[in-house]
C-alpha cells in the first residue's frame, strides 16, 4: 500500500469525490477538513454496537464522496481512482453516522447492543420497507440493527432508525424483499 | 440456419446433444462460504419450505426446481447467489488462494468475481473489472450483497487494462470469462440462437483474443489464467488460445474438473490448432444436464515449478541492503 496518507502529499487537503483516500490512523493526523480517523470509525462501532476494534483489524477503511465510508480488506493505493474499494460501510460528516446495511449484514452478527430481535412477521415487514410501531423497544433511540432467529440462530438483516415508538426500516428500495413469514 | 448444427460434427450423440439443448434448465444458487455455510443454507431452505436437490459434484451448489432464486430469505442474507452450475467451473480452475492478487477481466454482473472473492476466504485482492459501465452497477449490487471486501472495481477495456490505477503491477491469477456468442446459454435464454450471427464470431473472437494476451501479460510468471466462454464455437475458444499460445509466453496446462468433459478439438473446418488446446475442456449439455461450456488453464512462462516468481527471492535481497 501507498504510504501517501490523506492527500498531504497532493497540496490540496480537501476531499474528491470522484477519488477514494485512505482515512487518517487518528484525528491528529487528520488533513482533509471533516474527514473521520480510523480511530474514530473503529470507536464509533465499539460504542454504538459492541463490536471490538479487532473485529475490524486488517481492514483498511476509505473516503470517497462527503462522508461516504468504504471498508476494504486488500491492497490500494492512495488515493485510488477506480470504481469501488471493498464495500460500502458508514456514512459520517452527519449528526448520527449511519451504518450501511450491508455493513450490518456483514458485520453485525458481532454486535452485543442496539440489536432489536424481530419476531417472524416483523422481520418480513421490515424486509419489505415496511415501518412499524414498535412501544415495547426501551433502549437507544438511533440507528439499530435488525435481527431475526433462522434455523435457531440471530441473523442481522439490515438497519433501523428507531424514533417516537417507532422502527423504520432504512432498506434500501433496490434491495426491499417480499419474503414469507416463517415461524 | 440453428448455430447448433455447426456443431454436431464435434459431438459424439447428436440427438442426445440436440435433445439436451431443447431443455429448460432449473435455477441453481450457489452458497457464499463469506456468509454461510452449505448446511446452513440447507436448514434455512427447510425451515421455510423452500424446495431444493443437491448437486452431486459440488456441495454448495441447490437446484430449486420452484425458480425464484431471490424470493427466500438466505438470498437476502446473502447466503446464496443465482448462478448456472457451469458457471462454476472457471472459478474452480482458477483455484485462487486467500491474500493473492486476483484479476477478473470481464467481471460483471459478478457471479465469478464473488465466487473467487469466497474462495480467498475475503483476504488478499480481487481486481473486479468490466468496460460496460452500466453492468458494473449489477456487479457492485451483488458483491456488496454477498459481504464481498476484498474487491476493488476498475471501469476499463481489458484489452489494453492498466495496472497503473493498482498498488501492484502484476496478478497471481486472471480469469477471463470472455464475452461470447454464447450458444451453451440456449437451455435458459432461447434467443441467443436467433440472434446469432458468424460476423459476430468473428469479430467477438478479436477481442476475446486481445483479452487473453493482456490477461497473460498481466500476471507474474509461474501464474495462472483461466479462459473461459459459454460458446461451442472452436473461433472463440481453441482458436483463441491457438493465438496466445502463438503470441505470448504461456502454456496450456492440464487440470481437473469434478464433471464429464471432452478436450479441445484441433481441427475444425479449414484450420488447425495446436495440439495444447485438447488439454482445454469442452462441456455439452448433454453429459451432465448442464449448460455449454469452455474452459482452459494456462500458465505464464517463467517462475518455478511451484508457480513462484523468479524475482521474489531478488526483492528480498534488496530490502536486505
Amino acid at each position: 500500500m501507498s504510504d501517501n496518507t490523506d492527500g498531504e502529499k497532493r497540496g490540496d487537503p480537501a476531499n474528491d469525490g470522484q477519488r477514494f483516500d485512505r482515512l487518517p490512523e487518528t484525528p491528529a493526523d487528520r488533513v482533509v477538513e471533516g474527514r473521520a480517523s480510523r480511530a474514530e470509525v473503529l470507536d464509533w462501532w465499539q460504542e454504538r454496537f459492541g463490536i471490538g476494534t479487532g473485529v475490524f483489524e486488517g481492514y483498511s477503511f476509505w473516503e470517497k464522496g462527503a462522508g461516504k465510508i468504504w471498508i476494504f480488506n486488500g491492497e490500494a493505493s492512495d488515493p485510488s481512482e477506480v470504481e469501488a474499494v471493498g464495500m460500502t460501510f458508514l456514512r459520517t460528516r452527519q449528526e448520527h453516522w449511519k451504518p450501511t446495511g450491508r455493513a450490518a449484514s456483514r458485520f453485525g452478527a458481532h454486535a452485543t447492543r442496539n440489536v432489536i430481535d424481530l419476531g417472524p412477521e416483523r422481520a418480513a415487514r421490515f424486509a419489505a420497507g415496511e415501518d412499524q410501531d414498535l412501544p415495547e423497544w426501551d433502549g437507544d433511540w438511533g440507528y439499530l440493527i435488525a435481527t431475526h432467529e433462522v434455523a435457531g440462530e440471530p441473523v442481522p438483516i439490515g438497519v433501523g432508525l428507531y424514533l417516537y415508538d417507532e422502527l423504520r426500516s432504512v432498506v434500501p428500495k433496490g434491495s426491499r424483499a417480499d419474503l414469507p413469514v416463517v415461524e | 440456419m440453428n448455430p447448433l448444427d455447426r456443431y454436431e460434427s464435434l459431438v459424439d450423440d447428436v440427438d442426445a446433444f440436440r435433445a439436451a439443448c431443447d431443455r429448460p434448465l432449473p435455477s441453481v444458487v450457489r452458497t457464499n462460504g463469506i456468509a454461510a455455510s452449505p448446511s446452513r443454507v440447507r436448514e434455512a431452505f427447510e425451515e421455510e419450505g423452500v424446495s431444493y436437490e443437491p448437486v452431486d459434484w459440488h456441495d454448495g451448489l441447490f437446484r430449486l426446481p420452484d425458480g425464484n432464486p431471490g424470493g427466500n430469505w438466505p438470498y437476502v442474507h446473502g447466503w446464496t447467489h443465482g448462478q448456472e452450475e457451469v458457471s462454476v467451473l472457471p472459478g474452480l480452475a482458477l483455484d485462487p488462494q486467500p491474500g493473492e492478487r486476483v484479476w477478473d477481466a470481464c467481471a460483471a454482473p459478478g457471479s465469478k468475481t464473488t465466487q473467487i472473492a469466497d474462495a480467498m476466504d475475503d483476504r488478499g485482492t480481487v481486481v473486479a473489472n468490466d468496460n460496460n459501465l452500466g453492468r458494473l452497477s449489477a456487479l457492485r449490487h451483488n458483491a456488496e450483497r454477498l459481504g464481498v471486501t476484498n474487491a476493488i472495481v476498475t471501469n476499463q477495456d481489458a484489452r489494453n487494462f492498466s495496472v497503473k490505477p493498482l498498488a501492484f503491477d502484476a496478478f497471481d491469477r486472471a480469469l477471463v470469462d470472455a464475452p461470447c456468442s454464447c450458444e451453451g446459454t440456449c437451455r435458459k435464454n432461447p434467443d441467443v440462437l436467433d440472434q446469432w450471427t458468424l460476423d459476430h464470431v468473428h469479430g467477438v473472437a478479436g477481442i476475446q483474443k486481445g483479452i487473453l494476451s493482456r490477461a497473460v501479460q498481466a500476471t507474474r510468471p509461474g501464474g495462472t489464467v483461466v479462459y473461459s466462454t459459454c460458446t461451442f464455437a472452436p473461433e472463440e475458444n481453441e482458436a483463441v488460445l491457438d493465438h496466445v499460445l502463438a503470441n505470448e509466453a504461456c502454456e496450456v496446462v492440464e487440470f481437473d474438473l469434478p464433471l464429464v468433459t471432452d478436450p479441445g478439438v484441433t481441427e475444425w473446418e479449414d484450420e488447425t490448432y495446436d495440439e495444447a488446446v485438447t488439454r482445454a475442456k469442452r462441456i455439452y449439455p448433454h453429459r451432465n444436464d448442464t449448460g455449454g461450456f469452455f474452459c482452459a488453464k494456462l500458465r505464464v512462462d517463467g517462475g518455478d515449478a511451484d508457480g513462484n516468481s523468479p524475482d521474489e527471492g531478488v526483492d528480498e535481497t534488496e530490502v536486505a541492503t
